[in-house]
């Protein structure tokens, strides 16, 4: 039977949305209160999904021993605490949230071995939120 | 068609435990939750059902029938009860998330006459959930 397996996890980080093709007026007007240079920061809540079938010998679609530490090494000690701007991850690409959950599902979807990535949901603020699932329709 | 979910709550204990393995082969691979002694949770269900608006009620399902259903099926069934030693699936499957939402849609599936059921949404925490499709 297929089931699908649901992580939440929580990392702070801080950007700058600035884009280098735009002018500093168009910046300004196209990122608002987010082209601040300084920068700003965000606690953000990420969703791993995974899935596949039930072991039948464990019960499970995958050891959450394995994927917690998969995430954290992956991902949490890459970005927590970090100024996304500064990681290579994004020298060329603007870290908005869009962006940011692509780098998240590309990581994953490489690095996660005991079970099949379904797909990455990012919460900026509790006001918005972000889902990756590859390019793939979700699954509702 | 529709979607309409409803939410309800129990809480239970369980622990895991493979009976062909060691002692040593399920702390291994279930930590904490080997504990034979067992653990607790509270857990949040969601059970989504789909169909059309009856033209005349303006429903897709009763939810009152819905809610017996749910409370007969489930919530008696589970809420305040030792999953292991108390619910008949579990003297053979281990009560991970994954098998309590595999028998919670089982358990619905039969029993739903006018809306079909689309989605058992378990959480064992806030931060661990499973959905399960009625997939193969």
């Amino acid at each position: 039977m297929k089931a699908y397996l649901t992580r939440r996890y929580i990392f702070s980080a801080s950007h700058r949305l600035h884009s280098d093709v735009l002018s500093d007026e168009q910046n300004g007007l196209t990122y608002g209160k987010c082209n601040n240079p300084h920068g700003h920061g965000h606690n953000y809540a990420m969703e791993v999904t995974v899935s596949g079938q039930v072991n039948p010998e464990t019960g499970m679609v995958c050891n959450l021993v394995d994927l917690d530490g998969a995430v954290e090494h992956t991902i949490l000690t890459r970005f927590d605490h970090q100024n996304l701007n500064t990681l290579a991850d994004f020298a060329t690409l603007v870290p908005t949230t869009e962006n940011l959950a692509g780098v998240i599902y590309n990581i994953l979807k490489q690095s996660l071995h005991s079970a099949h990535l379904e797909r990455v949901r990012l919460e900026e603020t509790m006001m918005n939120s972000f889902e990756f699932a590859g390019g793939a329709e979700l699954r509702r | 068609m529709i979607y309409l979910t409803r939410k309800c709550e129990f809480s239970a204990s369980h622990y895991y435990h493979n009976p062909n393995w060691t002692d040593e082969e399920n702390r291994r691979v279930f930590g904490k939750c080997s504990n034979l002694n067992g653990h607790g949770h509270n857990y949040t269900l969601e059970v989504t059902v789909k169909g059309d608006i009856d033209p005349t009620t303006g429903f897709v399902v009763d939810l009152k029938q819905l809610k017996e259903i749910l409370n007969r099926e489930v919530v008696d069934a589970m809420d305040h009860r030792h999953l292991n030693k108390e619910v008949p699936e579990f003297a053979t499957k281990i009560p991970t998330t994954e098998n309590i939402a595999i028998a919670v849609w089982q358990r619905l599936e039969a029993k739903l006459q006018v809306a079909k059921l689309h989605r058992v949404r378990l959480y064992e925490m806030p931060d661990l959930f499973v959905d399960f499709y009625g997939e193969a």
